[in-house]
């Protein structure tokens, strides 16, 4: 069913600024900055989507995965691997035995300027070789010309074509423009099949920022209160502090809510976010401040 | 009409920049009348470890500029300090010296910081071998500097001390996070606005103010501080230090002297201390 983008609410830059500011002011205390920390690490998409991805990256990334910081006890494993479709078959065999998810970028990715068959068929490779999760991109250029309608059929297409994989749609905040349109996008996402809205690609800048993270979880939430099901989200790219991670989850509690508290509904796209955090773990635990040199690559 | 006193608000300098303390808190330098000097920034511990996040970062293009161009940007800070002489001959005034030793103490920054300038293209020539080896190796030791150095300044010389200690740690390629004289901690921020128009690149020297006490276990224990050094003689700070510092084999700087002007306080050895010693086997036969 195609959404009504009429009768949308208006975003105004202050205001959300503003209470997106609230939000990074929130005291957090020991205890539950450390449950903050490992329900963080617990939703980290760790990615790796490079030109100069081997064989070779993908398995090393899967352990990290699999053994985030072995010295540390009674710590997550990551919520998924991202990497492109021609390294889910890799990943999948690298992470058996395990619960983590394999997600694959799909559909002309990042650009997603190709025809519609060479994006599903990008989508069913990925699918075929195993991947759990799709994260595809809109059509941006559709989309700012106008034709929603063309987006919308894109995404239900590609949705069909996932089958029992969910499928995170990609809107790409960073060239939308305005925080109306990132409205308007994750409608079209939410109606048109999407389980997760995620914000960028992370080729683009800027990348996540809290105000169109928190534009998307409004979405979210209108989204839930109309129909009763609840979408995910991901934001990605540029979150790469334990302290940014900290305030997104602040805001997750307060817009969306406990149910959204995990990484069914929520999810974070970056690759050094996971050291940093497990770098606060070990500091909260020995009161030390910590060297990167001592953790593994991811 | 008497024009209003325009007071300098003294911060910290990281990263090239000049923010206030996260924590918020300051405590005071008064005169010996009890008159207040300035509210200085008390920095806590999460202010040093931005510096050191910052002081990371700087340190790889810092080491990799070349000899000559350290050197440069060392006899420029002792340019534009000596432009500045009567500012600091002023504050160092306010802390409590005459001005005659104020005078010599200014002067003897300045030409600390030319000596360690002239040292840069020099001490690795100074300081590397070729070593005798009875195989057919060619066998060589250069330095490397060791990283992020974190600096405890002297009490007294609150500037000759902390150019004494700061000029011969980046001269050889490191970047340092610096604890300011608690007691006289004006010149190390004014001495920070000099490395700021120095083309010092931003990150390679960062200056704390706040307190020794509360500061010193996290500049010795940090993982990612390479060697600290400690001017001072507070025996349990000593044993603090090296205790804590052993635990990634940081390497511990100690000096106890007080009389920084001596000539004997300089010398290419106090390069040396920051620096590791690199040895290449080269075969030399097919």
């Amino acid at each position: 069913m195609f959404p009504n983008l009429d009768k949308l609410p208006v975003y105004d830059n202050t205001g959300v600024n503003e209470r997106v500011q609230r939000f990074c002011t929130r005291s957090i205390k020991k205890s539950s900055k450390t449950a903050g920390l490992k329900l963080a690490l617990s939703m980290i998409d760790l990615t790796t989507l490079e030109g100069k991805d081997t064989k070779g990256k993908v398995q090393q990334l899967c352990y990290k995965a699999m053994h985030p910081h072995d010295s540390l006890k009674n710590i997550p494993t990551v919520a998924a691997i991202c990497v492109y479709p021609s390294y889910v078959g890799v990943a999948k065999k690298a992470l058996q035995g395990s619960n983590i998810q394999v997600a694959s970028v799909a559909t002309a990715f990042p650009s997603g300027q190709s025809a519609l068959d060479v994006k599903l068929s990008d989508t069913k490779f990925a699918v075929d070789q195993g991947a759990d999760e799709i994260d595809m991109v809109i059509s941006r250029g559709e989309f700012l010309a106008g034709n929603y309608q063309f987006v919308f059929d894109e995404i239900a297409a590609v949705k069909e074509v996932c089958g029992k994989a969910h499928l995170k749609v990609i809107l790409e905040t960073g060239e939308l423009d305005t925080l109306e349109n990132v409205r308007k996008a994750s409608e079209i996402a939410m109606y048109a099949g999407a389980d997760f809205i995620k914000t960028s690609t992370g080729k683009i800048q800027p990348a996540a920022t809290m105000p169109v993270t928190y534009v998307m979880l409004d979405a979210i939430k209108d989204f839930y209160l109309k129909t009763g099901k609840m979408i995910g989200m991901k934001p990605a790219g540029g979150i790469s502090t334990s302290k940014i991670a900290l305030q997104y989850l602040v805001m997750l509690n307060e817009v969306l809510g406990e149910k959204w508290m995990n990484n069914n509904y929520f999810r974070f796209g970056a690759s050094s976010l996971a050291n940093d955090v497990l770098m606060q773990l070990v500091k909260a635990e020995t009161g030390v401040y910590q060297s990167i040199n001592y953790f593994s690559k991811d | 009409m008497s024009r209003l006193d325009i007071n300098k608000t003294y911060k910290l300098y990281i990263g090239g920049k000049f923010p206030r303390t996260e924590s918020g808190r300051y405590y005071t330098i008064n005169n010996s009348d009890g008159s207040l000097i300035a509210n200085m920034c008390l920095a806590s511990r999460k202010d040093f470890r931005n510096a050191v996040v910052v002081a990371r970062k700087a340190q790889n293009a810092w080491a990799n500029a070349s000899a000559l161009n350290k050197g440069q940007i060392l006899y420029r800070i002792a340019e534009i300090l000596e432009g500045r002489k009567e500012q600091f001959i002023t504050e160092l005034i306010v802390q409590g010296e005459t001005k005659k030793a104020a005078q010599k103490e200014v002067e003897a920054a300045i030409d600390r910081l030319v000596y360690y300038a002239g040292w840069s293209d020099k001490y690795p020539q100074f300081f590397s071998a070729v070593n005798p080896v009875s195989s057919s190796h060619f066998n060589f030791s250069t330095l490397e500097p060791v990283g992020v150095v974190s600096i405890i300044t002297p009490e007294e010389q609150s500037l000759l001390g902390l150019v004494s200690v700061i000029a011969p740690a980046i001269v050889g390629g490191n970047t340092v996070v610096v604890l300011a004289s608690e007691s006289k901690p004006l010149t190390a921020i004014s001495f920070a606005e000099v490395l700021n128009s120095s083309d010092v690149p931003g990150g390679v020297v960062n200056i704390l103010t706040g307190n020794k006490t509360e500061l010193i276990s996290h500049m010795a224990s940090h993982m990612d501080v390479n060697a600290i050094v400690y001017c001072g003689k507070d025996e349990n700070a000593l044993k603090e230090i090296s205790e804590l510092a052993s635990n990634n084999v940081k390497r511990t700087i100690f000096y106890k002297k007080s009389d920084w002007e001596n000539n004997l306080c300089e010398s290419p050895y106090f390069i040396e201390k920051t620096q590791e010693v690199k040895t290449t086997w080269h075969p030399t036969e097919i």
